[in-house]
């Protein structure tokens, strides 16, 4: 199993040695990591606090050297809230990838693996999961579950392994063929056995890679749900600081300094997840289905 | 029977069986959610005997089981239900703010597709040269952007820091227009529709743009293409007499897919213009626990794009012979 475990992260390093924008993709995760780890450290102040000089409440402060990125219309530090937030969009990018590699790789496997009926149903779920409008599933399930972070990870997760379970499903379908699996057959190994001790391994760096693809969508998402108002208001993420600028007429008044940082940092996480996840492979050469 | 029948018939039947597991899906999500799901409806000064008329008029006294067979009943007969908060049948309610939603992606996928397509032949042109490579940075830029965050950008510039776009609704504070077509002729109304749908054509950029260049590059290297360049033809004329017609027809393919994203990529852009609109709607009726609206709302969503989809692949299977429907799972 550890032996596994270190092919599986050999691989993963060679192939971001290799490959310049999955490095540079993986640079800037390890950049948010930091941050999202040092964040008491960098933030001068607490992203809740609502700032007092004297008996005045600094609202609406441009920036200037007390406040980096000057301050929101109630008085808190905006360059506080961008350094907390990596936190949880970190969380929320990262669980959702989490069950999509999971739930896709397992419906890929069994889907590719036993074929036949299985097969269909399993692949008929997947159609009815691509047949769904994402960002509105998400919007309706957290609307009416209740605005909370666990909520969004859920509602993004029960939809996003449709990709991952198709790419599988089409790779074990070739790796079944292969003159190993067909060896441990025929030596008496059971079916399990040989889906998760002979063939998982060979698809894993694929789930790890559609996994993060998945992380840039669940950002993308989770900054789109928490802008309408339905994201965790005690969490502040970007996309809960843009919906702050938004409601509290910043865009009239030229905060560009409130609203554009988020949205930076955004489509950074979001490349990275992308350039990570063969993104660019997969972008630059989009192919209309899969067949 | 011809092959192609076949598959349409199958492909149809996919289709239908889609829809009616999305339907479904629907159901339990709206009925088993926590709480009343009248709640939003019934007014705290209700008596109970009151309370009681009304989940007899909603059908929520029957069971569970029973209210599902009306619901896909209802369903079929294209009937969703009253809307809570408007206090008006869902369909009324729905026909009202379609038109808009309409408007907004069809301007945004003409724009988004005759740029898309243009830019790809030029990035096939451009090939191993700078502006290549800034031009498909650029693409991923407006891929990874959050399409509100675009808007607001767009909003705080052209609207509020020089005044020359409206900030929202579809017209002017005050004014009605008094039909459709009234609204269609006014000049208002385009001013207003300028920044949304600028905004949704960079969100659906991407898709048209990318697959156009790469269609672009599959062509050049087959062999009618080469002996047109061996033959002397220019290289403007290469790309677009030859290899741009036979990669353009995937990329309209494409195009109903885009509608699919385009429903989608509505509800938050529609949110941050205040654009009367289906995504607009939806998102209002799901803040206001309306259930029957929002349920209307998405189903209509999940079905163009369903439908969609499957226009994607008939089309597809007709444009391209070499696709092997017999093959498909």
């Amino acid at each position: 199993m550890l032996k596994v475990i270190k092919n599986i992260l050999l691989q993963v390093y060679t192939f971001l040695k290799n490959d310049k924008f999955a490095m540079t993709g993986a640079i800037i995760y390890v950049f948010f990591f930091i941050i999202a780890v040092l964040a008491p450290y960098i933030a001068p102040y607490n992203p809740h606090e609502m700032i007092r000089e004297g008996s005045n409440y600094m609202f609406n402060q441009p920036p200037d050297s007390n406040f980096i990125l000057g301050t929101t219309n109630m008085g808190r530090d905006i360059f506080s809230q961008l350094i907390y937030g990596v936190r949880p969009v970190l969380m929320v990018g990262f669980s959702a990838a989490f069950f999509v590699m999971v739930v896709g790789t397992l419906v890929g496997l069994f889907s590719g693996y036993y074929g036949g009926k299985t097969d269909s149903i399993l692949m008929r779920f997947t159609d009815v999961a691509f047949g769904i409008p994402f960002t509105p599933f998400v919007i309706v399930l957290v609307g009416f579950l209740g605005p909370s972070i666990w909520n969004i990870v859920m509602a993004m997760a029960i939809l996003l392994w449709r990709d991952t379970a198709r790419v599988i499903r089409s790779q074990v379908l070739t790796v079944r063929e292969r003159s190993f699996v067909e060896a441990a057959r025929v030596s008496g190994a059971s079916d399990l056995r040989i889906m998760f001790v002979y063939i998982a391994p060979n698809i894993l760096p694929l789930s790890f890679l559609y996994g993060s693809l998945a992380i840039g969508w669940a950002i993308l998402t989770e900054a789109a749900v928490s802008f309408l108002g339905f994201g965790d208001p005690n969490v502040i993420s970007w996309g809960y600081m843009l919906n702050d600028a938004y409601v509290s007429q910043a865009l009239s008044r030229g905060a560009y300094y409130w609203f554009i940082p988020p949205g930076i940092f955004i489509m950074l996480a979001v490349m990275a997840g992308f350039y990570i996840g063969r993104g660019s492979e997969e972008i630059l050469h989009p192919k209309l289905k899969e067949y | 029977m011809n092959l192609r029948w076949k598959y349409l018939i199958k492909r149809t039947g996919q289709m239908l069986l889609t829809l009616w597991i999305i339907a479904t899906i629907l159901f339990f999500i709206f009925r088993l959610m926590p709480g009343n799901p009248l709640v939003a409806y019934i007014d705290p000064t209700f008596t109970e005997e009151q309370q009681e008329i009304l989940m007899k008029q909603f059908g929520l006294d029957k069971s569970l089981w029973m209210q599902y067979i009306i619901y896909i009943k209802n369903l079929f007969q294209g009937e969703l239900g009253q809307s809570f908060f408007f206090k008006d049948s869902v369909i009324n309610v729905i026909s009202k703010v379609l038109p808009n939603t309409i408007y907004l992606m069809l301007t945004a996928l003409i724009i988004a597709y005759t740029a898309g397509i243009v830019g790809g032949i030029f990035l096939a042109w451009k090939r191993g040269e700078m502006i290549e490579s800034v031009g498909i940075v650029f693409t991923l830029f407006t891929r990874a952007a959050p399409q509100f965050w675009v808007g607001m950008i767009l909003l705080a510039i052209f609207s509020f820091q020089f005044d020359i776009f409206p900030s929202g609704g579809v017209s002017q504070a005050g004014t009605v227009y008094s039909s459709e077509l009234d609204k269609l002729l006014s000049f208002q109304f385009y001013r207003h529709l300028f920044l949304p749908a600028l905004t949704l054509s960079i969100y659906l950029l991407g898709l048209p743009l990318l697959l156009m260049r790469s269609n672009m590059l599959d062509v050049m290297d087959e062999s009618y293409v080469e002996m047109a360049k061996i033959r002397g033809v220019s290289k403007i004329r290469v790309l677009v007499k030859y290899a741009a017609r036979n990669a353009f027809l995937p990329v309209i393919t494409a195009m109903a897919v885009g509608i699919g994203y385009a429903m989608g990529g509505n509800v938050v852009i529609e949110t941050v213009f205040s654009w009367p609109g289906l995504g607009r709607l939806l998102v209002k009726a799901v803040s206001t626990s309306d259930y029957p609206l929002a349920q209307g709302a998405f189903i209509l969503i999940a079905g163009v794009m369903v439908f969609m989809n499957f226009v994607a692949d008939i089309l597809y299977s007709l444009l391209d012979p070499r696709v092997n429907i017999d093959s498909k799972r």
